[in-house]
């Protein structure tokens, strides 16, 4: 009897072969497979139009800066840079692109600036009404915590394997990749700077009869938007890097070169490619930094401090 | 509860009136309800929740200046912002005239809120990013008020307050003092007839404190408008309010003018408060003199007759402050005139002096204070 019972147990526990330990093989990655494909084929007619979307969308801001001649665009950004904050970022900005000209990368950055604008555009219309639902409602934002975390940590590459299945190589998944990559900061920024406004000023609105809405608008998205101009930032910046990664399923651009320059161990090339990104980087970080510092509430409080 | 003094002007129906108000955060708030009517503790219903406030009944009369004095944690934040309806009460009636805040939906509330009673904050509350004008308008913005009557009426408010000539500035330009103007601005400009002050100078130093309480009782006076002043300071208490309630642990332990309270403090907490009080600037010569009896009416005039040379003549509402300099240089006592300019008591050192001590009985055994030192739940109310 205590034989029997001892061998049954030593069955129980047996090592699972494919685990090499006790743990059965949860078969997560099947399913997720299964999952993906059920996806494809039951939504196709959805997924498609998403594409044609998209590709529209990307087509139309891309054509706007490759179609003029180089000095056209590099002069405009330049431009946009003074606005956004000085004329020596405007200086910079023109010279770095006159050097991106000059590494001979000029159409591919501009096919990776598109892409930036597009993904962060998406990301934002997304993230931002997501961050002011959390900020105005606790299970919304306790729901959203686990799942933004999930996004933000995993590897970026993962998240072009299933964009791939679903809608194969080019511009879109690229995008699509994106803009799963880039969503998170919108969001915990834009939460948290409603909820850090000054609950005193929101009682105030209330206190003289505002709605919610209103109070929404005219005190608490005024007083968080330098916080969640920091998240634009932060948006546009992951968006960057994750476009370059985007280069490995065909989305084109800076991207396309550092693949093809890792695969040809290319290092001149991967050093050109690299050196474009760079410079788009810091365009595109100190622009929508100078546009943080001009939100009213920045105004304001550096008018003091001057 | 201590002696509760009716309204001084009496007949008017009050501009807003506390009925048995009791407000509990938690999980079971009107499990802790029941429990505090039938005669629990705060500390006794703690599981089921806070009880910030507790049974608080009151009438505010129109025009009058009703102070709310406590410690931090006594309630009183959570019992002003029930007069607008920031905090919904968790039993009892909230009127303000004719509406019950308890029984009014959203809409109507947001009406009222505009239409019938502001609210100054500690920490002014301000937009930073638009201009002093623009958040003295503020409230008629939310109103719908046209741009250019907005405009207008709020400079009119800023004048009021002595800003004229900052308009154009923004609210970070400004000094402590000035930017509560501000906030004082907005809550006029709202034009509403109640006005709810939640330590509204306690965050200023103590000159500006004392020009702006100074400032309120001016307003209060040319404008009649019911304010309900909270605060921490029995000093300002007694300076502002016509009447005042004392709040301790969500309860009202006492309601009555300045100088009931200060003569007849209901409990030992009360009397403790008292002590620190600067009673020169409570107690008026009416309170110290003695008497000259009923003027007699066989000798008309007795009383009005113009007094001796040399003897000094202070008005009844005079500060005890003010008598000390002339009772000092007279050597004979003061005499107290009424308004109509009657001869009604007179006031001589020793009086004077022994109106400075407070009176035998009330002053509270050393032991007795410190236990009655307020046990005060901080964080749960603010």
């Amino acid at each position: 009897m205590i034989a029997a019972a001892l061998s049954a147990a030593t069955v129980g526990v047996a090592v699972n072969d494919e685990t090499g330990t006790i743990v059965p093989r949860i078969d997560l990655g099947a399913w997720v497979d299964t999952f993906v494909d059920w996806l494809t084929t039951s939504f196709t007619g959805f997924f498609d139009a998403i594409k044609d979307a998209l590709q529209g969308a990307y087509d139309a801001v891309d054509w706007v800066f490759s179609t003029p001649p180089f000095w056209v665009v590099a002069l405009v950004l330049a431009l946009v840079a003074t606005w956004a904050k000085s004329w020596r970022l405007g200086l910079t900005v023109l010279i770095g692109l006159v050097v991106i000209a000059g590494v001979d990368q000029w159409d591919h950055a501009m096919d990776t600036l598109s892409l930036v604008l597009v993904s962060a555009v998406i990301a934002l219309v997304v993230a931002i009404p997501l961050g002011i639902w959390a900020a105005r409602n606790d299970h919304v934002s306790r729901v959203l915590r686990p799942v933004l975390d999930f996004l933000q940590t995993m590897p970026a590459f993962v998240y072009l394997i299933p964009t791939v299945v679903i809608f194969l190589t080019g511009a879109v998944p690229g995008i699509v990749a994106t803009v799963l990559f880039a969503l998170a900061p919108g969001v915990r920024f834009t939460e948290l700077g409603i909820r850090q406004v000054d609950s005193e000023v929101v009682e105030a609105g209330r206190a003289f009869g505002a709605t919610d809405r209103r109070i929404l608008r005219q005190i608490q998205v005024p007083l968080a938007l330098p916080t969640i101009m920091a998240g634009v930032n932060q948006v546009i910046m992951l968006s960057l890097s994750m476009v370059v990664v985007a280069g490995m399923v065909g989305a084109g651009g800076l991207g396309g070169d550092v693949v093809s320059a890792l695969q040809q161990i290319d290092v001149g090339l991967g050093f050109e490619a690299g050196l474009s990104v760079v410079i788009l980087a810091i365009l595109l970080d100190r622009v929508t930094s100078g546009l943080a510092d001009r939100a009213p509430v920045s105004v304001a409080l550096a008018k003091v401090r001057s | 509860m201590g002696t509760t003094a009716s309204a001084p002007t009496g007949q008017q129906a009050p501009a807003v009136r506390i009925e048995n108000v009791y407000k509990v955060f938690g999980r079971r708030p009107q499990k802790a309800v029941r429990r505090l009517e039938e005669g629990a503790s705060r500390d006794e219903v703690k599981d089921l929740g806070t009880a910030a406030v507790i049974d608080v009944s009151f009438d505010v009369a129109p025009g009058e200046i009703f102070v709310v004095m406590g410690l931090s944690g006594s309630g009183k934040s959570t019992l002003i912002r029930m007069i607008n309806g920031l905090w919904a009460p968790t039993a009892g009636h909230v009127r303000l005239g004719d509406d019950d805040l308890a029984a009014v939906g959203g809409a109507r509330l947001r009406e009222l809120r505009r239409t019938r009673v502001s609210m100054v904050f500690q920490h002014f509350a301000l937009l930073p990013h638009r201009t002093v004008l623009e958040n003295a308008a503020y409230p008629l913005e939310i109103q719908g008020v046209g741009k250019q009557e907005r405009a207008e009426r709020a400079a009119r408010a800023l004048d009021l307050v002595g800003l004229d000539g900052w308009h154009d500035s923004l609210p970070s330009q400004l000094s402590g003092g000035m930017r509560q103007r501000v906030g004082l601005a907005r809550a006029l400009a709202a034009d509403t007839d109640v006005l709810l002050m939640d330590e509204a100078f306690s965050a200023l130093d103590p000159l500006i404190r004392r020009e702006m309480q100074e400032q309120l009782i001016e307003l209060q006076r040319s404008l009649g408008k019911t304010i309900v002043f909270i605060t921490h300071d029995l000093n300002e208490a007694m300076h502002l309010g016509d009447r005042i309630a004392v709040m301790r642990d969500g309860r009202v332990v006492q309601i009555g003018t300045p100088e009931q309270i200060l003569s007849e403090p209901a409990d030992d907490y009360v009397a403790q408060f008292v002590t620190d009080v600067d009673r020169t600037r409570v107690l008026t010569a009416a309170s110290v003199m003695t008497p000259t009896g009923e003027p007699d009416p066989a000798a008309p005039g007795t009383s009005a007759v113009p007094t001796p040379d040399g003897v000094p003549v202070v008005a009844e509402d005079t500060p005890l402050a003010d008598l000390f300099a002339p009772a000092a240089e007279s050597e004979v006592p003061l005499t107290v005139q009424d308004d109509a300019g009657h001869v009604v008591g007179h006031i001589d050192r020793e009086a004077l002096l022994e109106a400075m001590v407070p009176e035998q009985g009330t002053t509270p055994d050393p032991a007795v204070v410190s236990n009655a030192a307020p046990a005060t739940t901080e964080g749960a109310v603010r």
